[in-house]
């Protein structure tokens, strides 16, 4: 399974409760439509630190890393590729 | 507030004290009268700016015999606040009680739970250790992150990045302070036929500063549209003790001394004051960083913040949702 089908996977089911892949755009921003506060930012973060193995550093928690599927798949290349 | 005042200066956010103590008195008066239908005041007095002001501006409003007042310490808060709270209830002469809530604190399980929480994170934390969280990364662009800060009996500090499962329930268990407080308020008041005063000041009410169903709940809050500035103003203005008008706010909730800057605001409250309101006022991020010294990408990360907060606590705000409206009440 692709980073992005999992986490889209996890968002759809924690955040939305559908299973309607319509709900979600890969690049929508989860703050700008409301779709996940800062505590679930921190949520997420927890989610991708298990999932796949890496640890998100203070200076990483910024929105061009966390802020939609497409940015959280891009920083997880990033941090793998690192 | 007038909002006239477009550009920032010393004193946008200056006001007439005389004014703005009458009309809150009469805004009370008529909500007592005509919302509330209550007779009389109840107040718990944390010695902080905050509530003392409002408990003054009770007083303005319905003299001290129909103002009731709370000091409602429990095992973490400082004796000053109480000696505080005191000294205030006597300056204003108003009759109130000491209800010390540890015991009902330890009883519904408060310090455990928040200690399992925190000796998952420091396993050597015991009796006698004191405790605080702190806020990070606001006003770096970062999304909010908490540190557990944690003092030896000897002095020696410790800190370290706190987990979301911990964080959640320190805060969780936190919060059993400000509802057990709010119950102790609700009883005098129903046992008075009294009103609850709820004591935000406008950064804290915007922002989400409070704990829904905790300090968070009340009747009226007479000074939620004040920037703390203002409410420090007030004070003076009023004639409150000078070791109240003087006193450095914190949370006094955790064993170790908080400020609230800490915990939750990205800055200082006399500079929070200004960025909120300047983002009220449509001030550039560049004009606020230029005035506030901290330049103009840590101004839009502030601004960002103040967004960021007021989404993210709308739901304190509101009612329960409904599944369909119930148009028959009044």
């Amino acid at each position: 399974m692709s980073i992005e089908h999992k986490l889209r996977g996890y968002i759809l089911e924690n955040f939305l409760f559908t299973d309607d892949e319509s709900a979600l755009s890969s690049s929508d921003s989860f703050l700008e439509k409301g779709i996940i506060d800062s505590t679930g930012i921190m949520e997420v973060i927890y989610f991708i630190q298990e999932e796949f193995g890496i640890e998100v550093d203070d200076n990483e928690m910024i929105p061009e890393n966390l802020d939609s599927v497409n940015n959280i798949v891009k920083f997880l290349e990033k941090k793998k590729a690192a | 507030m007038p909002s006239s005042k477009t550009k920032l200066s010393d004193d946008v956010l200056s006001f007439d004290m005389d004014r703005e103590v009458d009309k809150i008195a009469e805004a009370m008066r008529e909500i007592l009268r005509s919302k509330l239908h209550r007779r009389g005041l109840v107040i718990a007095m944390s010695g902080g700016i905050d509530s003392s002001v409002s408990a003054a501006l009770s007083v303005k409003a319905l003299g001290p015999g129909k103002v009731f007042g709370l000091l409602l310490p429990e095992q973490d808060s400082s004796s000053s606040s109480s000696d505080r709270g005191k000294q205030l209830a006597e300056h204003l002469g108003i009759e109130y009680i000491t209800h010390n809530i540890a015991k009902t604190l330890e009883a519904i399980g408060c310090y455990e739970w928040r200690d399992k929480a925190i000796k998952e994170t420091f396993p050597e934390y015991t009796d006698g250790w004191k405790n605080k969280i702190v806020i990070t990364g606001g006003i770096e662009g970062q999304f909010n992150h908490f540190k557990l800060v944690v003092q030896t009996p000897q002095g020696d500090i410790k800190e370290k990045k706190l987990g979301l499962k911990q964080y959640l329930q320190i805060v969780a268990a936190t919060n059993y302070k400000q509802r057990i407080r709010k119950t102790v308020e609700y009883f005098h008041a129903d046992r008075l036929n009294y009103a609850v005063v709820g004591t935000p000041n406008r950064l804290e009410y915007d922002q989400g500063f409070f704990v829904k169903n905790g300090d968070g709940s009340a009747d009226v809050k007479p000074i939620a549209h004040l920037y703390k500035t203002q409410v420090y103003a007030l004070a003076k203005h009023l004639g409150l003790p000078d070791e109240i008008c003087s006193a450095v706010p914190t949370t006094d909730t955790y064993s170790l001394s908080q400020g609230q800057d800490e915990f939750y605001f990205a800055l200082p409250y006399q500079q929070m004051d200004i960025a909120l309101w300047a983002l009220n006022h449509g001030v550039s991020a560049k004009e606020l960083g230029e005035y506030l010294g901290i330049g103009e990408d840590r101004a839009a990360y502030v601004y960002q913040d103040i967004q960021n907060k007021r989404h993210t606590t709308k739901y304190m705000h509101d009612k329960a949702y409904l599944v369909e409206p119930v148009t028959e009440l009044p």
